[in-house]
């Protein structure tokens, strides 16, 4: 039996060294597999004396799973090392980019209107459409601007012909509105308009909102408190100071003309505000009796007000663009900003 | 408008600090635009007298002056100014006199000469943009005199926007009145002093067209001195009010528009035959400008006339051959009072805006033409001399414009403006503005003054109110309100969403102008005529678009000339198309990509963008809106696309777009050289949108098999497809089309598409038997259909 203590022993010294997983399953079929060195001294039992043949046996056995434990405990050494080289294999510089599509964005009137929609729809204002091609009734007559009305100067026209024009404000949907719709009306209408004035600080084309709320009841005041909410909501600050001024609008009496405080230099005064530290961002005002009975609306029991804003120039107060003209050049480096 | 604030004084005393009044204007809608000194600031500087002028013995351009400015000791002064000359008096800075910009002045040697101080231009010292020459001051100014005292310059001019309706604050007395009423102080108005007639000459006036002049007032002066200076005040409050001296006849008319607010007119009465018609131009009638614009008038126009010919546009500008010049003695004064409706649009119809016009066009007083005539009078005569005869007025007073009694409600005081001013206060605010007030069963009569054009109903009384309380002591509320749902129409994909899906493709979002390059509209639109602009701003913006992509063109045109070479843009936006006499404002969303689908990223592979990159991005809007099913693409010739790669969609069979590549011609004469991919797709079509319906999904396993067909490389994919959806098979759930392939083992001029089917049954597990069947149904009827073999 000196054989087979040497066997194992051998085996054993074989298992210990083997380096990975194949040679020690070659060790293990060299030891124990159908024609193995364990296996044959098995079979060769059968040829001991019969009072040999039980301790044999036993021997044997113990060899063999000696053996076969030594074996489980070396996989399992070296299975580990195994995963253990794969994952170090596998690691990857995790600071590479990340493959994707790079992100889109809305242009940033587009933003901007619908930010406005947003904080206006909380008061219940619904969005009203109309056309771009106006006529001159909806878009001046209607509104209390008859032909040669010193206000028809303030909005240089593009025409198509004598009735056919470019809407020069949001306000042609206002009257539209309140011809199909009755009181209560409660819409904002965002949209194109039309300006035959190009410069530095004037597009031909630029973007309003306007606003209308016709009910019983409705005031000047609830004017300036929509707004002032609107307006600090809009610009994400509390403390906003707003002011109304009066002005001048055909459509609206009494008309003005809203301020907020510079949002640049808080009221100090900067070259933004014109040292005056207020800043000009909407028009506004009462419905004009004349407007309101044109469209068919009792002005003895209903009353409303209506508001209009640049879209462009909120744009440009809430991110900080300093040309005008950057809104139509449609530049990816400068749309990106907004993505 | 451009208020001197030390004339405004002798109007009003206000009490205010110049700053503190362009605030309470502006709070009080008259819009302060800057506050400006009227003069630099210098110091030191006096009237100087030049006693000689004697050449400089070493600069031909310079001359040497002895110059006496008050001190007793004449001293030597080099000067450059080609006017300088003997006896004339002239802004003299001494050495020690500070002048803008804080130029110290010292004695110096100018080319050897010593030079004790400057002689200025009036630009030198901040007064205009005149440096012609030295600033030339009356003779009579003191020498010695301090010029900023004798100038009043330590004044200030207050820049005011005047909305339309405010024609009243035209003038110093308007603005005066205005001040009053805000401050409560007494208005001190400048009265003219009837000046009497010295002579009974006059000129007939015939009011043909007496609607539109129903007053016109008048008066002959003879013998006015043409040597006569405008008086340095004059000069100085018409500079600051930004209007040129032209010499006392044309400056006295110009300063009592100023002061008072009537515009005037000054002829020449050696020009005029006969007496004066007031009438409609005769058509074809012609007038040549005092600016020297040959005019052709149509019946619309007002025109002053003699007997014979037309001398002035009436209230917009006079005639030149009938104006006033250097040499005028004999003059006919024009103080009258045209109506609005007949000054509106005329002159904006000659391309001629004035001082005039702009004033008849809002509304002039009009009881001022008489006192207007006074005064100009008194300020001619006292300038020039001369003998004035008779005011005469003509006038048909049935035409002049009244103002009526506006019933007027307190209570409505209240109801428009959700506050509640005691009716005291609002009486007194409408009597501080020249109103009359009157009771009248329970309501008022309130009669607004004859200068104040913009008050003709209730609500314009109330603004009033408002405006003097204050719009800043009115209160803000948010109303109360009754809340109501708003339905939202499921189905609907708003355009938010749909704006969302290109964003997240990784488009930008674009806004282009709605009128575009005609030239480029009419190769992208298909047989289309587009609206045109009737004055458009430029060729480059003379139609309104019919298509999305001309802007989209020029935007990614933009990008690509500035390196930006991977260009995604979409934008959504009216289009215009005229149909006959009406026409169709439609929405649209387009889109165009350029350059490699992915920016430059380490671990993949650069490539440009394909049809089907920009199909895939339109397929999934497509998907959004629950359509893609429903919508086929079918090849198309469309004059913007490449004639191969164009798509025409339609939605169960009626257009809603169109993709493709752009047409490499248009393409190469945009100078665009990498391929251009663009779709356009009616917005309607995809907003609409569905409500999703439950399907019961099968529990038994799916079989996939795999066919490879071969048909003619004409044959459409989508061909395909529709023959094998056309069978109906219940158990049909999925076909998927994952490879084409034509070259090797494929014969020429056909291609062979590979399809997944996927079939799967709801009630049982599908047989080998049935699945086969099925198959052979399908491969039999794309033969028939298609000619469809399977692949060897």
């Amino acid at each position: 039996m000196e054989s087979l203590s040497k066997v194992t022993e051998a085996a054993l010294h074989a298992i210990r060294a083997a380096r990975d997983l194949r040679k020690l399953e070659d060790l293990r079929v060299h030891f124990l597999g159908k024609k193995g060195v364990i296996t044959e001294q098995l079979k060769g039992l059968g040829a001991l004396p019969v009072e040999q043949r039980k301790q044999a046996g036993k021997t044997i056995n113990e060899a063999k799973q000696l053996i076969l434990r030594a074996l489980e405990q070396r996989r399992e050494v070296l299975e580990a090392e195994e995963r253990e080289a794969r994952l170090v294999q596998e690691r990857l510089d995790v600071t590479l980019p990340g493959r994707r599509q790079e992100p889109g964005g809305l242009h940033p009137v587009t933003r901007t209107v619908e930010r406005v929609q947003r904080l206006l729809g909380q008061f219940g204002f619904q969005v009203a459409e109309g056309p771009e091609v106006e006529d001159d009734y909806h878009n001046f007559e209607a509104l209390n601007i008859p032909a040669h009305h010193p206000a028809r100067a303030m909005h240089d026209t593009f025409y198509f012909d004598a009735r056919t024009l470019l809407r020069t404000h949001t306000s042609p949907v206002q009257v539209r509105v309140m011809e199909e719709q009755a009181p209560p009306l409660r819409i904002i209408a965002p949209g194109r308009v039309y300006r035959c004035d190009s410069d530095l600080t004037h597009s031909p084309m630029f973007h309003q909102v306007e606003g209308l709320w016709v009910e019983e009841g409705v005031t000047f005041a609830h004017l300036r408190g929509i707004l002032d909410h609107f307006l600090k909501a809009f610009f994400q600050q509390e403390d906003l100071q707003t002011r109304f001024r009066p002005s001048y609008f055909p459509f609206t009496e009494p008309s003005a003309e809203v301020d907020i405080q510079c949002v640049h230099c808080g009221g100090q005064g900067c070259r933004v505000c014109k040292q005056t530290g207020w800043l000009e961002v909407m028009g506004c005002g009462m419905v004009h009796p004349n407007v309101l009975g044109q469209a068919g609306i009792d002005a003895d029991r209903y009353t409303g007000f209506a508001f209009g804003l640049g879209v462009e120039r909120m744009a440009m107060l809430r991110y900080g663009v300093n040309d005008l003209r950057l809104f139509f050049d449609n530049d990816i480096r400068f749309l990106r900003q907004f993505a | 408008m451009r208020i001197s604030n030390h004339w405004l004084g002798q109007w009003v005393d206000h009490g205010l600090s110049v700053e503190a009044l362009g605030h309470r204007l502006t709070m009080a809608g008259l819009e302060l635009d800057a506050i400006e000194p009227v003069g630099g600031s210098f110091s030191g500087v006096v009237v100087g007298r030049v006693l000689s002028v004697q050449p400089h013995p070493d600069a031909d351009k310079l001359r040497v002056c002895l110059v006496d400015g008050g001190s007793g000791e004449p001293v030597s002064v080099v000067c450059g100014a080609p006017n300088v000359r003997e006896g004339m008096r002239a802004p003299f800075a001494p050495v020690g006199a500070v002048l803008p910009n804080d130029f110290r002045l010292k004695k110096v040697k100018l080319r050897g000469v010593p030079s004790h101080g400057m002689l200025c231009s009036a630009r030198e010292l901040g007064l205009s943009e005149d440096h012609e020459g030295l600033m030339e001051l009356p003779g009579d100014a003191p020498v010695g005199a301090d010029l900023r005292t004798l100038l009043d310059l330590d004044d200030q001019v207050l820049e005011v926007d005047l909305t339309p309706n405010r024609a009243d604050c035209l003038s110093m007395a308007g603005v005066a009145r205005e001040v009053a009423a805000l401050t409560g102080r007494p208005l001190t108005p400048v009265e003219p002093d009837p000046v009497p007639a010295a002579s009974q000459e006059g000129v007939p006036v015939t009011l043909e067209a007496p609607a539109d002049c129903p007053r016109y007032a008048r008066r002959v002066i003879r013998g006015v001195d043409p040597q006569a200076q405008t008086p340095l005040w004059m000069r100085e409050r018409l500079r600051r009010a930004g209007v040129r001296s032209l010499g006392p006849l044309v400056d006295v008319t110009n300063y009592v528009m100023l002061e008072l607010g009537q515009p005037m007119h000054a002829f020449d009465l050696s020009a005029l035959s006969g007496g004066i018609v007031v009438r409609r131009a005769r058509p074809g009638e012609r007038l040549t400008l005092l600016d020297g614009q040959d005019l052709t008038l149509g019946g619309e126009d007002l025109v002053i006339a003699d007997q014979e010919k037309c001398l002035a546009l009436a209230g917009i500008m006079g005639g030149q051959d009938s104006g006033v010049g250097d040499d005028t003695r004999d003059l006919l004064l024009e103080s009258a009072h045209f109506s609005p409706t007949a000054i509106a649009g005329r002159a904006r119809h000659h391309g001629l805006h004035t001082d005039s016009s702009h004033r008849f066009e809002r509304g002039v007083d009009p009881d001022l033409p008489a006192r207007a005539l006074e005064r100009a009078t008194g300020l001619l005569c006292g300038i020039a001399g001369g003998t004035p005869g008779p005011a005469q007025v003509a006038e048909t007073p049935e035409h002049l414009p009244v103002r009526s009694g506006i019933p007027f409600r307190p209570a409505q005081v209240g109801r428009l403006l959700g506050v509640d001013i005691p009716e005291a206060e609002m009486r007194g605010i409408l009597e501080r503005l020249g109103c009359a007030v009157e009771d009248a069963q329970g309501a008022w009569r309130v009669t607004p003054p004859g200068y104040r054009f913009d008050l003709a109903i209730e609500a314009d009384l109330i603004e009033e109110i408002a405006r003097i309380h204050g719009y800043e002591r009115l209160p803000a509320r948010v109303p109360a309100m009754v809340p109501r749902i708003d339905w939202m129409d499921e189905a609907r994909v708003e355009l938010p969403r749909i704006r969302q899906v290109f964003t997240d493709l990784g488009y930008l979002e674009a806004v282009t102008f709605s009128f575009v390059d005609g030239e480029l509209e009419g190769r992208l639109a298909h047989g289309v005529e587009p609206l045109r602009l009737a004055n458009p701003l430029s060729s480059e913006m003379a139609v309104m678009r019919t298509t999305l992509w001309s802007g989209l063109l020029k935007a990614a045109r933009h990008n690509l000339n500035r390196q930006q070479e991977r260009v995604r843009l979409f934008e959504t936006g009216l289009r215009f198309i005229p149909q006959g006499d009406d026409l169709k404002q439609e929405k649209m969303l387009a889109g165009i990509l350029c350059g490699p689908l992915c920016p430059d990223q380490w671990a993949r592979e650069t490539r440009g963008v394909d049809f089907f990159d920009m199909k895939g991005d339109v397929e999934a809007v497509l998907a959004r809106a629950g359509l893609e099913s429903r919508v086929r693409w079918q090849a198309c010739q469309d004059p913007a696309l490449h004639p191969g790669q164009g798509a025409q969609l339609l939605l169960d069979g009626d257009p809603i777009g169109r993709a493709g590549a752009l047409n490499p011609e248009i393409a190469s004469a945009l100078d665009i050289e990498t391929p251009v991919y663009l779709f356009e797709l009616r917005l309607e079509a995809i907003t609409r949108g569905h409500i999703p319906r439950f399907r019961e999904q099968s529990r038994y396993p799916a079989i996939r098999r795999d066919l490879a067909l071969v048909v003619e490389a004409s044959v459409p994919a989508a061909r395909v497809m529709e023959v094998i959806h056309g069978l109906e098979l219940p158990v049909l759930q999925e076909v998927k089309l994952f490879d084409v392939y034509a070259g090797k083992g494929v014969p020429d001029g056909c291609k062979s598409l590979a399809l997944g089917l996927i079939l799967q049954d709801l009630s049982s597990t599908l047989t080998d038997e049935a699945v086969d069947r099925m198959i052979q149904d399908i491969v039999e009827r794309l033969q028939q259909e298609v000619g469809a073999t399977l692949r060897a």
